[in-house]
């Protein structure tokens, strides 16, 4: 009778594991979709490069190195998403 | 259950830092992990290109040895970067600038010789944010007043109603923290992505990953050590002589 009642419970816990895991797996991939933000803001701004290069095509490298400064200063957002989806997948903090 | 689910049990990916040897200190248990000896590598290059580069440069020609021309076109760059940005406060700065440059593009690099790029691990990131940050308040106390400070962080008020001065504050303490999860998650992402391609298609990742390790450490290394120096610079530019 003990040990049934052991038993069982070990397949509440394990039930409780698994859980945890698959709700962290959702979590992580809504985590990603912060990847949306950045996607739109280097779009723009890889857009009015473009428009500025067909504007002034002289200043063609100094307006590239300032796109890639600001397009990769605009990925930080999504890579914060980026680091709590490996943070749920990897390090599983919510686990007990 | 201690897999993750993401990975299947056969699967042999590997990204994480492992530890290689235990020490203790002061009853503290601590770890020589891998991300020391890559880190030890990348340092040993630098200082192996260093001490070549002063040999070179101490028996200098008028017309410059390959070795020497090399030398001189990094710092030249480097120098003209700072230059720049930073204007009449650079020479005070090439010397951090061009260093920290050069480590970081190394350690991003350092991918491509099978190492564990050093930047992917938040314990070296953070603290070249920290020295952003002294720089930046140390610079800011030694070339503006008290009193100019005072403004600057109660900025969009007039100075006698301070409510905006936590948020400015909160905003100090972010840059650093910034600064270096950009550096960190941007490697490690590669990192990640690189350590899956190989893990999962063993047999099939045999020549196209290159094209991979081009975008992941080159291009994205290249541009993230840039931006680090890039926003390190104009942050301690504005510090120096900002309007208040």
């Amino acid at each position: 009778m003990k040990s049934y009642l052991y038993f069982k419970e070990e397949i509440i816990m394990d039930f409780n594991e698994n859980f945890i895991l698959g709700c962290s797996a959702i979590g992580a991939g809504l985590a990603v979709i912060a990847g949306i933000g950045p996607g739109i803001g280097q779009g723009i701004a890889a857009g009015h490069a473009a428009a500025a290069v067909g504007r002034n095509p002289g200043a063609k490298s100094s307006i590239t190195s300032t796109m890639l400064l600001g397009q990769a200063v605009a990925e930080t957002t999504g890579l914060y998403g980026l680091l709590i989806a490996f943070l749920l997948l990897f390090l599983k903090p919510l686990l007990p | 259950m201690g897999r993750s689910i993401l990975l299947s049990s056969e699967a042999n990916v590997d990204f994480m830092i492992h530890g290689v040897f235990e020490y203790e200190l002061f009853g503290q248990k601590l770890w020589i992990t891998t991300s020391h000896i890559c880190l030890f590598i990348v340092v040993m290059i630098i200082f192996g290109f260093a001490v070549a580069a002063n040999r070179a440069m101490k028996k200098a020609t008028e017309v410059p040895g390959a070795f020497q021309n090399v030398v001189e076109l990094v710092v030249e760059k480097l120098d003209g970067m700072v230059a720049g940005t930073m204007g009449k406060n650079a020479p005070k700065f090439q010397n951090y600038i061009g260093t920290i440059f050069i480590f970081i593009l190394l350690s991003n690099f350092s991918g491509l010789l099978g190492l564990r790029p050093p930047t992917a691990d938040y314990g070296v990131t953070l603290p070249m944010g920290i020295l952003t940050f002294i720089l930046i308040h140390f610079n800011q106390f030694k070339h503006q007043t008290p009193k100019d400070i005072w403004v600057g962080m109660c900025s969009p008020l007039p100075p006698w109603l301070p409510i905006w001065f936590p948020i400015n504050v909160i905003s100090e303490i972010a840059v650093p923290i910034s600064l270096s999860l950009r550096l960190f998650a941007n490697v490690l992402s590669g990192t990640v992505l690189m350590a899956l391609v190989y893990g999962l298609l063993q047999k099939f990742a045999l020549i196209w990953p290159a094209a991979l390790h081009v975008y992941f450490d080159l291009f994205s290394g290249a541009i993230q050590t840039y931006v680090f120096c890039m926003l390190t610079m104009t942050y301690v530019n504005n510090a120096i002589d900002s309007d208040g």
